[in-house]
């Protein structure tokens, strides 16, 4: 199977989504000329002309309310943020419009379509550059969010994405769209709200979901060196949450970790672990434990962002814990 | 020939350039070796903006600004120490190595940043300068932004709430040309920004950047009207940066010879040409502040070089005032 970059599986999806459905465009800033702040929308000026790739000035509450306002009068637009921190300017009509509005309008109105860009830390970028927010989107009814990294699970995610009715926030990562990774040429969909076992195992569950599942698959290699078999899963979608892929899992490993670049305080794990005590409690042989960041700002300095940052080794102790083998 | 300015200001301008210019130049060169890292928008070009302000102000006046800070910061009169340590994200950084290029910040100098999210330092300007007249000072505010951040929704209520309440600041839009790769052209219909101001009843004015004597000019009579009670000024300042958005910025959008109309305007230039032309000083003089430049920034490489990382257990320090914060640790 050919291989290609994050940014190329993601470029693919709204390339052929938008010349499948002629109501579908794309807008946001230096997406068109400058080919995209990140390069993900390279090419697309090019074919579909600037009625359809659409270079917004910096106003994100702006255009993302002309989004929203346009998906209510049967438009499917693809709304980019340039990170996901940018949209904290726009969070209102996330929020307050597009995820109210089959609500408020009784059913007529709706807002089928996209919010996507990166989100969470790249680097020594500090505190204002570097959020994860999946948990705060996930927390909002009427809202459906991915948050993915791998080339494969981007393309046919963010396409089902495109096609859905209903809004739906998209979270890719900036360190990771040069990452490689296995995509057909053929097309095809992913639903939107089913985890992926990444990696069969028996003795302990692994969640994670974006560019966290490095760490986790990290840890399962390490593992493995010890004759220790960790499942991975990759959430995929975080709203709605499919915790049955993960109580399946827990059957059989009756221990889980969740790894996540999000905060502690009612991060996405925080949710996981809730539901996995209630729905699994009689499986479990040790407590359900999460590594998040830090329950910090990530600052500059190169050792406190490290400091900042769940990792491979910090993970393998913590699973090594829930296994009793530290103890 | 008569000069607008007398020579100890020609002077001054000249060696606060210099060290803007050569300072940059250095963080520029470390950043290809990776000494630097995350975002760096460096302000070559624009100096003069800077230079014309300060000798327009006083030091109890305040400064904020976005992420394109260095030479905002040297000219306030954070040391290039300070300022080179903290790109380098080390402890004795302008803010402990917590911040990095994007979030130069001085309490002691009043320069209050550095800001990262295009525009939101239009509010924090007028903020800044609200709680001055509530505090009686006749100190003014010094507000700085882009030709992109003047297209965020902020500057519009901004704007209004600084009239209606008379605030002392001084708005200043420094107009390069570009936000990122897209031109001003691109982003409105409106390519006067000063003319912003005439919405809200504001006096407006644009300003040549590339010159230190009107940009001194246009902020004196600005901060004049603040001191004096009457409000806020907004000012169109026209500059150019030489390099890229920021260090990963090609700059394919914009022609080779736009940018060699600008380098001909160059600041520094200029202004070494007015001190040569009126005898302001000898080649000998201008020698020495250009060894005293390149020493003052050498050693703000040694002295970062040699400064410690913070300890890893600032982590959790600068998160709250309160020191006894109960952090979720696992
Ligand atoms: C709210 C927000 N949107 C987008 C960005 C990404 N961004 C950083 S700088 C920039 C361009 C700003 O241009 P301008 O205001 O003209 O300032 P200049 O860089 O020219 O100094 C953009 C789009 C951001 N930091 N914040
Ligand atoms: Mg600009």
């Amino acid at each position: 199977m050919r291989t290609i970059a994050l940014r190329q599986a993601l470029r693919e999806a709204m390339e052929e989504e938008m010349r499948r459905d002629p109501s579908v465009f794309l807008m946001g800033e230096e997406v068109a000329q400058y080919n995209g702040a990140y390069k993900v929308s390279q090419g697309m000026l090019d074919e579909f002309g600037p009625k359809r790739v659409i270079d917004t000035p910096i106003s994100e509450l702006g255009f993302a309310a002309i989004g929203v306002g346009a998906a209510m009068n049967n438009t499917r637009p693809i709304i980019e943020f340039m990170t996901w921190n940018f949209a904290e300017l726009a969070i209102d009509q996330v929020v307050n419009h597009a995820a109210k509005m089959v609500s408020m309008t009784g059913g007529q109105f709706s807002s089928p379509m996209v919010f996507r860009g990166p989100n969470g830390s790249a680097g020594q970028l500090a505190a204002q550059h570097s959020q994860a927010f999946e948990n705060w989107y996930a927390n909002v009814p009427g809202l459906k969010v991915i948050s993915t990294c791998d080339p494969y699970d981007a393309k046919g995610l963010l396409k089902s994405a495109i096609r859905d009715n209903d809004p739906v926030v998209f979270m890719e990562s900036e360190s990771l769209y040069g990452d490689l990774g296995e995509v057909p040429e053929e097309e095809y969909l992913i639903p939107i709200g089913k985890a992926a076992v990444k990696r069969v195992g028996t003795d302990v569950t692994i969640v994670s979901y974006n560019k966290m599942m490095k760490v986790a698959m990290g840890v399962a290699d390490e593992l493995a060196k010890e004759n220790i078999s960790a499942e991975v899963i990759d959430l995929r979608t975080i709203r709605p949450l499919d915790w049955h892929t993960i109580v399946e899992s827990v059957k059989k490993t009756n221990r889980l970790v969740i790894v996540e670049e999000q905060w502690p305080f009612g991060s996405v794990g925080s949710e996981i672990a809730y539901r996995i005590q209630k729905e699994a409690f009689d499986y479990l042989d040790a407590p359900v434990r999460r590594i998040t960041t830090a329950d910090a700002n990530m600052h500059y300095a190169p050792n406190l962002v490290a400091a900042y940052l769940p990792n491979v080794e910090r993970t393998l102790k913590l699973v090594k814990e829930v296994l009793y083998m530290n103890k | 020939m008569q000069t607008p300015f007398d020579k100890k200001t020609y002077l001054y301008w000249y060696e606060l350039m210099m060290l803007m210019r050569r300072f940059e130049e250095k963080a520029g060169q470390l950043y290809g070796m990776q000494k630097i890292r995350g975002f760096c928008h460096l302000y070559i070009g624009q100096e003069a903006v800077a230079a014309g302000i300060m000798s327009a102000t006083k030091d109890t006046d305040n400064m904020i600004t976005a992420y394109r800070d260095h030479g905002l910061a040297i000219a306030k009169g954070i040391s290039a120490d300070a300022c080179m340590a903290e790109l380098y994200g080390k402890a004795t950084g302008c803010t402990k190595g917590k911040g990095g290029s994007m979030h130069f910040f001085s309490k002691e100098k009043r320069f209050f940043g550095g800001h990262g999210i295009v525009g939101a330092q239009i509010g924090l300007g007028a903020g800044i300068a609200f709680a001055e007249q509530y505090q009686g000072t006749d100190n003014a505010t010094i507000c700085m932004f882009g030709d992109g951040a003047a297209r965020q929704g902020m500057l519009h209520e901004a704007f209004n709430m600084a009239v209606l309440w008379k605030l002392p600041v001084i708005f200043i839009c420094e107009n390069n040309g570009y936000a990122m790769g897209t031109s001003v052209e691109r982003t409105s219909k409106v390519l006067d920004i000063y003319r912003l101001a005439d919405a809200y009843d504001m006096p407006g004015d644009s300003v040549d950047g590339m010159s230190c004597e009107e940009v001194h000019k246009g902020i004196e009579r600005a901060v004049r009207r603040a001191r004096e009670g009457g409000g806020p000024t907004f000012l169109e300042i026209k500059t150019y940066r030489y390099r890229g958005h920021s260090m990963s910025d090609p700059a394919k959008y914009r022609s080779k010879e736009e940018l060699e109309e600008y380098k001909e305007k160059d600041p520094i230039t200029n202004v070494l040409k007015t001190i040569m032309d009126n005898n302001f000083a000898t080649q000998e003089e201008i020698d020495a502040i250009n060894e005293k430049v390149r020493v003052e920034v050498e050693a703000s490489v040694k002295f970062a070089e040699e400064s410690p990382y913070p300890d890893d257990s600032e982590l959790y320090k600068d998160i709250y005032m309160d020191e006894n914060y109960p952090f979720i640790v696992d």
